[in-house]
């Protein structure tokens, strides 16, 4: 049995040791789902939303979440359901607030018709996943709109991670590019592509990117700021990426069998991309994973300040915008519940990339 | 080792002449000049602005010449008088704005230096040493909890704790009585006490990193032969630890303190904004926001400034610490 076992390991692929390496970091795998998750959210956010972004539930405005309940007043058991909000004047502050109705029950209904949406821009449907049989439903409450923070946070979801996708591609792009041809050509053109990237280091991150965001029209609309927002984001990213392409690059040189392809007769871009690229590729995609918290931070750091996305795109940092004074913050805390979103993305990307960095070099202990 | 020095001050020389001229174009790069903002301003509040109006306030800021004119004056005038140039919208020196801020934002940065090195150092050493005890994985989760929530978000969250639970608000740097007191010991200690809070919440994730990192390397050193050779000599422990293995860990931990510096630097306006601090955070992201290019310009130059000399400082301390890379230098 044992023998089989290590006959295993022996005639086991390159991936299939990373994979088994990779399983055995169990936050990574954690992580994992949880990155998954995000991603069907980002995908299917109209159909696992409540309600949509923009639909203002005049009856209820800066509504405390509605707790999901199972046991009714009595005792007695029934399938999940929310109590229905009254109105009424707090007596001692005389601002109007709303009190739970234990009498009255509305059902909490999976595959409820409710607010239209055009998943996708292409199909019409007005079915959400979760939802009340007449009448809306506010897990994490709403805002001074009336907008429910639930469906705003998963739209919120597209957004944010979308810009660190954009972002993070352009930065690998332009990492691999600058760090490829510094640590290939080596020489003065080295140099300089190592001294602007020194350049462009010194200067603080977030500073430049407030200073560069700042400079954006005012007149822009959303998706331009957009844009242009993940392209700041991207282009100022790449530099630890390109040290450590020219690095391997430059170690690499050397080896025989960079030596070997060379006599061959192959050309420089061949070398490059066929025998040097794949022996540190894994490396890159560590690299990749630990950025993307940095990409989703900054724009939520931009946007938080009110200098990144603006309303009415609906990323994290823009809905943190309102959670900003403290008033908010004593009366309205559910305002702040995008930051648990934010931690645990964060959380999840790291975890998965400190198990894909024990799984990049499956040979080691 | 003395030339050495002076090629990295001409280098730093030459970074900060090529990063002013970035930092004055970025500046420069919003569509419009603070002379339509005022314009604006003015249109507002009731009064027609003629375009000849518009001219004369362009002179008045000294918007109409040219940009490379206009960068030549402002280099020159801080490179021969120390002048930053004009607020825009304080009608004064920039420097005479940014100045007591400025201390606050310095003594933020050094008292947060400081307590991210020396919690992280003695704790990493822990860590290390006692692997896998209960300790270490309670450091660990907390380091992990710093590296994961943003400073910002920690200050956001420390709030509504302090609103909620303490009935207290952490803004502001000074109690009401020294508010506009002199300088005297107690206030600089009241100060002092205004001042941990958002220290450690900016100096939360670098602490965290420093943390591991301190961990990992001692780990990696403290298995070595010298230790077991000095152990073998019959060292004390404390001794050895102190004196072999956190020795040799400290070097890739001081050659960073520039980035370090670094990161702090770039978080500290967001904590500043959000806590309410009146130091040059909430200064430069209204700067920014108002078109005030002198003022922003200044203090994004003086940022990266101090990250350079970070950078220059921690190769200075390495060379101390270090008698390799003095010998080095020599060769």
């Amino acid at each position: 049995m044992r023998d089989r076992k290590e006959n295993t390991y022996l005639v086991a692929t390159q991936s299939q040791l990373m994979w088994w390496k990779f399983r055995k970091h169990k936050l990574a795998l954690a992580g994992t789902a949880v990155l998954a998750l995000f991603l069907l959210i980002a995908l299917a956010a109209e159909v696992l939303s409540p309600s949509t972004p923009f639909a203002r539930d005049t009856e209820y405005v800066l509504g405390p979440p509605q707790l999901m309940r199972f046991v009714d007043a009595a005792g007695k058991w029934h399938a999940a359901f929310v109590c229905a909000q009254r109105q009424e004047r707090d007596p001692v502050t005389l601002r109007m607030r709303y009190k739970e109705d234990p009498a009255e029950r509305i059902p909490v209904r999976f595959w409820v018709h409710g607010e239209p949406y055009v998943l996708w821009g292409l199909f019409a449907s007005d079915v959400h996943l979760i939802g009340l049989e007449g009448g809306s439903l506010h897990i994490l409450g709403t805002d001074d709109l009336g907008r429910d923070v639930l469906t705003r946070v998963l739209y919120g979801t597209r957004i944010s991670l979308s810009i660190g996708v954009i972002g993070v591609l352009i930065s690998f792009v332009l990492g691999l590019l600058l760090g490829g041809i510094a640590g290939y050509a080596g020489g003065w053109i080295d140099g300089l592509i190592q001294r602007f990237t020194e350049f462009i280091r010194s200067i603080p991150s977030l500073p430049l990117w407030m200073a560069l965001s700042a400079s954006l029209p005012i007149g822009w609309t959303g998706l331009q700021v957009y844009l242009a927002i993940t392209v700041i984001l991207g282009f100022l990213g790449w530099t630890s990426l390109a040290r450590r392409v020219r690095g391997k690059l430059l170690s690499l040189r050397e080896e025989d069998y960079i030596m070997a392809a060379r006599i061959c007769g192959c050309s420089d871009g061949r070398i490059v991309s066929r025998h040097m690229l794949p022996s540190f590729l894994s490396y890159l995609i560590v690299d990749i994973t630990v950025s993307f918290p940095n990409m989703i931070l900054g724009e939520t750091a931009l946007s938080f300040i009110g200098l990144g996305l603006r309303p009415p795109i609906v990323s994290w940092g823009v809905l943190l915008q309102s959670a900003q004074s403290i008033q908010t913050l004593a009366m309205q805390p559910w305002l702040l519940s995008p930051v648990a979103f934010i931690v645990l993305a964060v959380l999840a990307f790291s975890f998965v990339g400190d198990g894909l960095r024990d799984a990049a070099d499956p040979y080691s202990r | 080792m003395l030339r050495q020095i002076l090629r990295r001050i001409a280098a730093i020389a030459v970074t900060l002449a090529l990063t002013s001229v970035v930092v004055f174009i970025i500046i420069q790069l919003p569509p419009g000049d603070y002379a339509d903002r005022y314009a604006y301003k003015l249109i507002e509040g009731g009064s027609s602005v003629t375009e000849a109006d518009m001219q004369a306030l362009r002179a008045y800021f000294g918007l109409d010449r040219p940009m490379p004119e206009r960068y030549l004056a402002w280099i020159g005038n801080i490179v021969l008088r120390g002048d930053f140039g004009l607020s825009f919208e304080y009608r004064r020196p920039v420097m005479e704005i940014v100045g007591e801020r400025l201390n606050f934002t310095f003594l933020l940065l050094f008292l947060t230096l400081f307590i991210t090195y020396g919690v992280a150092i003695p704790i990493g050493i822990y860590s290390a040493v006692r692997q896998y005890s209960v300790g270490d994985y309670v450091f660990s989760i907390v380091a992990y909890t710093g590296l994961a929530v943003p400073n910002f978000l920690l200050a956001l969250v420390l709030l509504y704790v302090n609103v909620t639970c303490f009935h207290t608000t952490v803004g502001g740097l000074f109690s009401p009585q020294f508010m506009d007191a002199p300088w005297s010991w107690a206030r600089f200690l009241d100060l002092l006490s205004h001042l941990w809070v958002p220290s450690i919440i900016l100096g939360l994730g670098g602490t965290g990193l420093q943390m591991r990192t301190m961990r990992a390397l001692m780990l990696d050193e403290q298995n070595k032969l010298y230790v077991t050779a000095a152990r073998a000599r019959g060292v004390s422990e404390t001794r050895i630890i102190v004196k072999y293995p956190a020795r040799m860990a400290l070097n890739p931990i001081v050659s960073t303190l520039g980035w370090e510096l670094s990161r702090i630097i770039s978080g500290a306006p967001f904590v500043a904004v959000v806590l309410a601090l009146p130091d040059t955070g909430p200064l430069y992201l209204n700067a920014l926001l108002d078109q005030d290019m002198y003022l922003a310009g200044t203090m994004l130059l003086i940022m990266t400034a101090l990250t350079i000399l970070g950078t220059l400082v921690s190769d200075l301390l390495l060379a101390l610490l270090d008698p390799r890379v003095r010998q080095g230098a020599k060769a």
